[in-house]
């Protein structure tokens, strides 16, 4: 055993016997437990299989696993909820929505409910990527529990085909022209049949956008929430890199690419190339007909994307002795066996690095390799941009990426224009 | 009857609705008009009168102009081609022409198919290369197309996609109005040496104006509220390309939680739809012949 | 009608035919992919192998023989709560010429215009404060008093010979007699297309319902579906289009079963 697990071992222990007082107190604590479904699969039957195992081991508490929807509609009847006194007492949410909750004044700082040492080791044992986006202002409001990062698929069938070595993918920004170039095919009209790469632009444009961004190594937000950095040079040269491969270098496919048929575009082979999620490798591995690698998104100034995905949430309404139950569940949920089972059940990243390290989780990186790559690549992930007044801010982005993609403004114009939105947003937000 | 007692009689009848209406539909209603004078509440942070801010706001946002110009083509392009596909339709599946029932059946598909999924079926058709439309455009030799990824083509694909939808819903009514039309009238006319074409403007049109004048409130109103495939498909982009009013409704209200300014676009919606209505309710029912 | 013979005729029976194609292509294609196997579901080989795969995924992905027991709990409160409701007012307004009738007539249309989906923040709150949030109750309270379905039923009301009402009144028959004896009776045809269309509305009503509702004893088969809609990893056209026609199925099946009677009783209204 390690010395990480023997500790967060030794201090799950002393977090039980610490609350056994306090159980012997609230007899039967129910939670209500919203969550969303974002990738296929069970994950309702797993949600409430994790729910029943909970109870077992803690027969005072009782949970509610609610399925509210899409992230978008869970948000939105927790919100709804909250206006008139029903919020749930916690639950799974954006990493970005975290300062709207802190603005509706919704949930709790995690820190208060740390009282051990060994409560603050496991708080420290997440992946850094991932905590970018679960603190705000010194205090932690949120515990990463289904994340993911952005991954290069490519088909190894059409590398070949190409001349290109499958083994090999491209490390650059300019490598990765070079390859989409060669990967591109025309038929006699000139139409194309098969396109180099594919960097989805419908739905949450900026999430993808934020990759090249990383990649040209600058952000677009500061830790408080509160300022953007649109029209950095650096920010509209990224933009500009994703225009030229329309319309320079002819290899990705012009106008907005729709998220949800990227992955089919793959498997029909009329792209070579895609950057999505990495909650896509199953669905990936489950239909793609041909020989299909994984890698790491290339770089210009660095390799780079960002993170994704959805954390827990306490709300604020929930009594002492409830907090107290969600805390628990909240950390039975993370611990290194349970964070690797729920990695392998629905494609998401486990959020800790211990997670990898357990017996079955080596055994299926083993087996699929390609699991590893989110891994490795969080090394290089920054936060999801997140600010105050989110959904406002990242669509005044969102409407300035569209317009650039699809040639209605320059980049640099688009990004000047998003800025200045932006900071008009953000204004009542500066102290 | 008096009128008095005719007074007592009709609000008794109509008591039970109306305690429902006023309770889900003015009251809240009411409420909302009242939120358009006040900042959105946020956490610690109470609703501050505000006087008009929110309607100059409103005035200022160049996303509301683009979506009021979107909604009125969109208005303008649905409403008359819906109304009229459902009236010939509703005439053919009258007419017993070869495999009727095959046809009622095929009319009547939107009304049965929940919008969430029909969505998701439409993106398939509207997919760039492999998409049902482009495998029919190849077979034509044309090119991939990029439908819903194109700003000037994008709410044209919305728009059929709401024909579908209302011209199936809209020809059950005017099927059930012909169905009580007497078959007697058909026979005179028939007798008398009466042209198809002069027969359904004199006779079946001037019937089923009743039936019209419903349809066309309910287009009318459809054309501002059908956003489902919208929220659902293009969220409205791209760069607002899709962008419509009520859609955009949401997104206030739903996405960013500025229930305020979700409510002045409220009022204002509400302030033309109700105009609309009472509009041609007034105008029409006029010249609207019941029997 | 006058029906069109010979040449007229073929060629309106084929614009009737390309109009059907093109209104069914959605119903077709649902029913095309939900049988094949996914990499079938953009790809049109007749040789396709048949399956039932991606019906047992849907199946699995959540509880929906409960959801289809709750939506049609569902669908027949709401329809016999607005009969009822709508039936009484649309008579007040055809046949009363009571003080305030127009204004009353005015505020029943601001129904049809404001969705109750823009007021869903509100109607939480009444609900919340009634104590019936997470009831079947709840989800179909907003939608009984329907102004359309007055407004439809006012239009059939009006369009009735008034010596009918009068020949029954002279009989000595009150107010709701009238009602029951004369006019539901000739409104029949409208009351099975309001039917018609309110089930398959509420069938398929999905918003108000997921905000409303917490459990899976009170969900309806839509907030099921969306198990498949809008997820992170992209659609999977076969396993919606298998999860659509399992919800759709028995709205379909009814038409299907019932269309001879919903034509008849058309027809039996129409000759009188």
């Amino acid at each position: 055993m390690n010395p990480l697990r023997r500790t967060l071992l030794a201090g799950a222990v002393a977090l039980a016997a610490g609350l056994g007082a306090g159980d012997a107190l609230a007899q039967q604590t129910k939670l209500t437990f919203y969550f969303p479904v974002a990738v296929g699969g069970p994950v309702t039957k797993l949600i409430d299989t994790l729910a029943a195992d909970f109870e077992k081991e803690n027969p005072g508490i009782k949970v509610q696993p609610v399925y509210t929807g899409s992230y978008q509609d869970t948000i939105a009847k927790t919100l709804t909820a909250l206006k008139s006194n029903e919020a749930p007492n916690f639950a799974i949410l954006l990493s970005t929505d975290m300062f709207t909750l802190i603005d509706e004044d919704a949930i709790i700082p995690i820190d208060s409910m740390l009282k051990t040492e060994a409560d603050k080791k496991w708080l420290g044992g997440f992946y850094k990527a991932f905590m970018e986006n679960s603190q705000s202002g010194g205090k932690t409001w949120g515990i990463p529990f289904q994340r993911s990062t952005i991954v290069l698929y490519y088909n190894k069938d059409l590398f070949k085909e190409a001349g290109l070595d499958p083994e090999k993918t491209p490390k650059t920004w300019a490598e990765l022209s070079d390859y989409a170039k060669k990967l591109t095919k025309r038929d006699a009209s000139g139409n194309v049949t098969q396109w180099g790469i594919q960097i989805p632009s419908s739905g949450f444009p900026y999430w993808l956008f934020q990759a090249l961004t990383t990649q040209n190594d600058v952000r677009l937000m500061n830790d408080a929430g509160n300022k953007v950095f649109f029209n950095d040079p650096r920010v509209v040269e990224a933009l500009q890199y994703w225009i030229d491969l329309v319309n320079k270098d002819k290899a990705h496919p012009p106008g907005i690419v729709e998220w949800g048929t990227t992955p089919r575009d793959f498997f029909e082979r009329k792209v070579a190339m895609m950057w999505t999620t990495t909650g896509n490798l199953t669905n990936v591995r489950d239909n793609a007909k041909f020989p299909f690698g994984v890698a790491m998104l290339p770089g210009k100034k660095h390799p780079g994307s960002p993170t994704g995905g959805g954390n827990f949430y306490i709300f604020k309404k929930s009594s002492p002795a409830e907090r107290e139950a969600a805390m628990k569940f909240i950390r039975f949920a993370t611990t290194p066996e349970r964070a690797a089972q729920w990695g392998m059940d629905t494609g998401y990243v486990a959020v800790r690095p211990d997670a990898f390290e357990t017996p079955r989780m080596k055994e299926y990186v083993a087996k699929f390799p390609p699991a590893a790559v989110a891994r490795d690549q969080l090394k290089y992930a920054w936060a999801e941009f997140s600010t105050h007044d989110n959904q406002r801010v990242t669509k005044a982005l969102n409407d300035g990426l569209q317009a650039a993609l699809t040639g209605a403004k320059s980049a640099k114009a688009a990004m000047d224009e998003a800025q200045r939105e932006a900071t008009r947003l953000l204004r009542p937000y500066q102290h | 009857m008096t009128r008095t007692k005719a007074t007592i009689y009709g609000w008794l009848l109509l008591l039970p609705a109306f305690v429902l209406l006023v309770s889900f539909t003015h009251w809240p209603a009411l409420a909302t008009i009242h939120a358009s004078f006040f900042t959105t509440p946020k956490g610690t942070r109470p609703a501050i009168y505000v006087g008009l801010e929110n309607y100059e706001a409103m005035f200022d946002d160049p996303v509301f102009w683009q979506a009021v110009t979107n909604n009125l083509i969109y208005a303008l392009g649905t409403i008359p081609v819906s109304v009229a596909l459902a009236m010939l339709m509703a005439i053919w599946v009258n007419e017993k022409l070869a495999g009727q029932s095959w046809l009622r059946l095929a009319y009547f598909t939107p009304t049965v198919l929940p919008m969430i999924a029909v969505a998701n079926i439409w993106l398939f058709f509207y997919t760039p290369d492999y998409g049902l439309i482009d495998q029919i455009a190849h077979a034509f030799g044309f090119g991939a197309t990029n439908w819903l990824g194109n700003p000037d083509t994008v709410l044209y694909c919305l728009m059929v996609m709401t024909v579908w939808k209302e011209a199936g819903f809209f020809m059950i009514f005017y099927l059930a109005a012909l169905q009580q039309l007497s078959p007697n009238l058909a026979e005179a006319a028939a007798i008398e040496g009466c042209g198809r074409w002069t027969f359904f403007r004199r006779v079946t049109l001037p019937l089923l104006m009743p039936t019209t004048l419903f349809v066309l409130v309910n287009a009318v109103i459809g054309a501002f509220r059908l956003v489902d495939h919208v929220i659902a498909l293009t969220g409205g982009g791209p760069n607002n390309a899709s962008q419509l009013l009520l859609s955009y409704i949401y997104d206030i209200a739903f996405r960013y939680w500025d229930t305020a300014y979700a409510a002045t676009l409220t009022v204002v919606l509400l302030a033309a739809l109700s105009g609309l209505a009472l509009f041609q309710f007034l105008v029409l029912e006029k010249r609207i012949h019941y029997r | 009608m006058i029906a069109a013979r010979g040449i007229p005729r073929t060629l309106e029976t084929t614009g009737a035919w390309v109009l059907a194609a093109v209104w069914i292509a959605p119903l077709v294609y649902c029913i095309w992919a939900a049988f094949h196997p996914p990499e079938f579901a953009s790809r049109f080989a007749l040789d396709a192998p048949l399956t039932l795969a991606n019906f047992h995924k849907a199946w699995d992905a959540a509880p929906f023989a409960r959801y289809f027991l709750n939506t049609f709990a569902l669908v027949s409160l709401v329809l016999a709560g607005q009969i009822v409701l709508v039936t009484l007012a649309a008579y007040a307004f055809a046949r009363f010429e009571f003080v305030g009738r127009d204004v009353a007539f005015a505020l029943v249309l601001v129904q049809l215009m404001i969705m109750p989906d823009v007021l869903l923040v509100e109607n939480y709150l009444t609900m919340s404060s009634l104590g019936l949030v997470d009831t079947i109750l709840a989800m179909a309270l907003p939608y009984m008093a329907s102004a359309f379905g007055i407004f439809l039923l006012r239009q059939t009301f009006k369009s009735m010979p008034k010596e009918l009402d009068d020949a029954a009144r002279v009989e000595g028959a009150g107010i709701l007699t009238v009602l029951w004896r004369v006019y539901i009776p000739l409104a029949r045809p409208t009351y099975i297309a309001f039917a018609l269309v309110s089930v398959s509305y509420h069938w398929n009503n999905f918003l108000w319902p997921l905000i409303v509702t917490n459990s899976v004893g009170t969900r309806p088969v839509t907030v099921g579906l969306r198990v498949f809609a809008a997820i992170e990893q992209g659609v999977d056209w076969s396993t919606i289009t298998a999860a659509t026609l399992m919800s759709c199925a028995p709205l379909l099946v009814a038409f299907l079963l019932f269309q001879r009677q919903f034509i008849q009783s058309f027809m039996r209204a129409g000759i009188r």
